[in-house]
């Protein structure tokens, strides 16, 4: 890779002298009315600068900051060097989908909050490299379809097609084995569809990953809701599967349990960006799933999804988006981008806002105002988290028309429900063993979201491949 | 994709779908339905699957026309392939011999109320089955219902066929009359339920009704099918779709149904005014 121009390599004073590249944006008021991805991602240029301020630690921190370790110094010479396509194979070798952890990642708090260089400067835009490699690999039409073993005639199905079913999925097909995906609604890629937008992923980068899957020879079959149409152990008796991976994530949408949580216009934040996301409402009449009209619409909660909703509910035209948080802004739960982002969009934050009733017309059913209460931090609690108590006294309305509960997700209770010896703990987590990925049914294995509770993209993925090597071994030996 | 093998028009605006849906045909029981998407752009609604056959690899589903997916369903022809069949959801209904059992069903609700009759008559029960309409062109499954061998009283608002009357007041007279009722099922407009459990509820009967909010994902993920029953708010693709009509909040429901009529209305006049304009084309 020659025909790059590359820049005289750096001393490492140099190094650190030379600022973490910036990456370009969308204007926010902008970008706050349409749907478009908001950066712009780095260039050729500015990502071989980036890649050339690591200095290739001997023990790279970083690494140890990547719950799936990818070999990041490794990844960031070959950047550096212009040799974008081993880059790529680098990276592949742990995380099949850097164009899609590269947007999402929380890597503020996980890579590039262990990079060396960021205890005196800025430290490697790890994440934003990882972007660029995934979606150079794509658009330049490099991206190879990796490599699968003979068939060996086994055969696994696998339970959901978000992050951690796609990456179980690969790996297996990698082995040789058949693989059969089951997806419960009309698209794979669970979250990643769903979920998370279009203009923090947009969803070619999804379709082109999934493509990718498939071309391995993964079968994927939407529509499919095991439990429903079929049963874990139909898989295994019937249909001729000899393991399952169980990836259905966590699914069930929990609400605040206040008065008025029913009234017309309250959404839960799946339903209101699954309508949006998936169903395409934001292009109602042209797709046919309505939302409603919004006017001034309130996020209830602090984490990604929170940031999710009250920035698409710009997009989908509402005048004004509020969030409302129990706690201050040091305890958001969410990453810093998407705070900031959110900020600048125009997003309004009311921090310390504790929400008592959502109000509705008695004439119409319509929601017409949240009733709040105002809340003063108080002594550490457990998770040393100063303790938000209500301020005597203090109750307001804010008037609204539309609100978005986004205060979290509980494991989705199909599967469990419809397979009595499958193991649950209380909080209805597929129970497995952290060692094997083994649930308590005989060839059954679980990871991602369904195990952990609400987590994350690259944790899920790390599952998936967890869990195929182990199902593998399962495969080899019959032993369970 | 599944293929619509037969159609059938049962009333004016309402038809007869049989599709090709070799899995789901074999597994449903009475009370679950499908998720329809008929078209790629289109919405996935519910539809109960009012019969199937395992054998054939078939199931039965019966639409009424109230809007832009439904009208857009009806212009289907044999032959024509639905965008996607997901299913079977829900809770079947608890089939149990109880001794007297009196189905209620209205409107369209027979569709969904049929298969429960065939199903708690198989099981034994004493079955009487009361069906309602607002006049005889619009009831249907009258000789299927007949055919299943149990007493049929069947009642048109306007009394162009049977009684003239409303179910409930047909309910009320059994009720008086007696033999005891064990249990009531009820089908239909959210309104006709509300009063069929008004009705048996000084009598302490157990009535169980299916509810029919609008769903997005039939899963459990979005919450949007939330009803009121009791102290509880249930998800009705995967709680339900059916629930003790007693505890059912009614009102909340009919006001929920009505959340999308702007953008309903919206979505129709588009449709009809894209069909006028290839029509006059022609
Ligand atoms: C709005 C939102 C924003 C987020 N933002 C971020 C972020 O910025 N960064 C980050 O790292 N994480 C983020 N997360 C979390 C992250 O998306 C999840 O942790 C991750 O997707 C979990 O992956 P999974 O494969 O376990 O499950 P999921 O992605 O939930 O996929 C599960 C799939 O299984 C299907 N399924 C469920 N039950 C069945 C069944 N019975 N039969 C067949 N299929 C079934 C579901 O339909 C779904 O498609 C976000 C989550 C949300 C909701
Ligand atoms: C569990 C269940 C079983 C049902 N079984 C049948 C059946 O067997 N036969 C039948 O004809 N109808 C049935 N319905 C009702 C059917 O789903 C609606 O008539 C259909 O969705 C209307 O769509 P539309 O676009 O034609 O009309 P629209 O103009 O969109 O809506 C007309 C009315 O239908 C209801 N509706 C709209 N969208 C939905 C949705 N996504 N989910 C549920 N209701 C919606 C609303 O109350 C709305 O006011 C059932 C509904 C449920 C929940
Ligand atoms: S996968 Fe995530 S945590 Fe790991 S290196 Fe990439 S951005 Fe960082
Ligand atoms: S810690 Fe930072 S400087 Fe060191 S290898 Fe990792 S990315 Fe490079
Ligand atoms: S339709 Fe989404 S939870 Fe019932």
């Amino acid at each position: 890779m020659s025909d790059k121009k590359l820049p005289p390599k750096m001393t490492p004073k140099e190094k650190m002298a030379t600022p973490r590249q910036p990456m370009r944006e969308q204007e926010p008021l902008v970008r706050a009315r349409n749907f478009q991805e908001v950066p712009f991602g780095y260039d050729e240029e500015q990502a071989i600068v980036e890649a050339s301020r690591c200095l290739a630690c001997g023990k790279p921190k970083c690494m140890e900051g990547c719950p799936v370790g990818n070999d990041i110094p490794r990844f960031l010479s070959h950047i550096a060097e212009g040799d974008f396509a081993a880059a790529a194979r680098t990276m592949k070798e742990t995380n099949l989908l850097p164009a899609i952890c590269g947007r999402v990642c929380p890597q503020e708090s996980q890579c590039e909050n262990m990079c060396i260089i960021g205890k005196k400067g800025e430290p490697i835009a790890i994440g934003r490299l990882e972007r660029f490699i995934g979606d150079w690999e794509r658009e330049s039409g490099a991206t190879e379809v990796p490599e699968c073993a003979a068939p060996t005639g086994r055969a696994v199905a696998i339970i959901g097609s978000g992050p951690a079913g796609l990456a179980c999925a690969a790996e297996l097909a990698r082995a040789g084995h058949r693989v059969v995906v089951y997806e419960a609604l009309q698209k794979p890629g669970g979250v990643l569809r769903y979920g998370i937008p279009e203009f923090r992923l947009p969803k070619a980068i999804v379709d082109a990953e999934i493509e990718l899957v498939e071309k391995m020879g993964v079968e994927i079959r939407c529509n499919e809701i095991i439990g429903m149409t079929d049963t874990i152990d139909e898989l295994l008796d019937e249909e001729g599967f000899d393991a399952v991976f169980v990836a259905t994530g966590a699914g069930l949408p929990w609400f605040l349990g206040i008065p008025g949580e029913n009234a017309l216009g309250v959404y839960s934040a799946n339903e209101f960006l699954t309508r949006i996301n998936l169903m395409g409402a934001y292009r109602f009449p042209e797709y046919d799933t309505p939302i409603q009209k919004l006017k001034v619409a309130a996020t209830i909660g602090g984490g990604n999804v929170a940031m999710d909703a009250a920035r698409t509910a710009l997009r989908v035209g509402a005048e004004r988006s509020l969030i409302i948080y129990r706690r201050s802004r040091e305890e958001l739960p969410a990453r810093e981008e998407e705070i900031h982002h959110a900020e600048q969009e125009g997003v309004e934050f009311h921090f310390l806002t504790n929400p008592l009733e959502l109000l509705a017309d008695e004439k119409t059913g319509w929601l017409r105002a949240l009733k709040c209460q105002r809340m003063e931090l108080g002594e550490p609690d457990a998770s040393g988290r100063r303790r938000p108590i209500p301020v005597e006294g203090s109750e307001y309305e804010i008037p609204l028309n539309t609100a978005i509960i986004a205060i979290g997700n509980a494991p989705n209770p199909l599967i469990p429900r419809t397979t009595p010896d499958l193991e649950v703990t209380k909080r209805g987590q597929v129970t497995i063993d952290q060692e094997t990925m083994r649930t308590s049914k005989r060839g059954v294995f679980a990871g991602g979201d369904i195990v952990r509770g609400a987590a994350t993209v690259i944790l899920a993925m790390g599952d998936g491949r967890r869990a195929a090597a182990h199902i593998n071994e399962f495969l080899a030996n019959g032993e369970w | 994709m599944p293929r619509i093998l037969k159609i059938e028009v049962l009333a004016p605006k309402v038809r007869r779908y049989v599709v090709e849906a070799p899995k789901i045909a074999r597994k449903r029981k009475a009370g679950q339905f499908v998720l329809v998407c008929a078209t790629p752009t289109g919405e996935r609604i519910p539809l109960t699957i009012s019969n199937a056959d395992p054998e054939a690899g078939t199931i039965n589903l019966i639409v009424q026309e109230v809007g832009k997916t439904t009208i857009e369903m009806a212009a289907l022809k044999e032959g024509d392939e639905l965008t996607d069949v997901v299913g079977p959801l829900g809770q079947p209904t608890h089939i149990a011999k109880v001794g007297r059992v009196v189905c209620v069903g209205g409107g369209i609700g027979i569709a969904p109320l049929f298969p429960i009759i065939d199903a708690m008559k198989q099981a034994g029960n004493d079955v009487t089955v009361v069906l309602g309409a607002r006049n005889e062109e619009l009831l249907i499954l009258e000789d299927e219902v007949r055919a299943l061998g149990v007493e049929l009283v069947i009642c048109t608002d306007d009394g162009s066929k049977g009684r003239k009357g409303f179910v409930t007041d047909v309910l009320k007279e059994m009720i008086a009359q007696g033999p005891p009722i064990n249990e009531v099922v009820t089908i239909g407009p959210a309104i006709m339920m509300k009063f069929v459990c008004e009705v048996t509820r000084p009598h302490a009967i157990s009535t169980l009704v299916s509810l029919n909010p609008i769903m997005v994902d039939g899963t459990g993920m979005c919450g949007g099918c939330r009803v009121q029953v009791g102290n509880e708010a249930k998800f009705a693709c995967v709680d339900g779709p059916e629930f003790d009509g007693h505890l059912v909040d009614f009102d909340l429901l009919m006001r929920r149904q009505q959340m999308y009529k702007q953008q309903e209305r919206e979505a129709l006049e588009r449709y009809e005014a894209d069909h006028t304009c290839h029509l006059e084309g022609v």
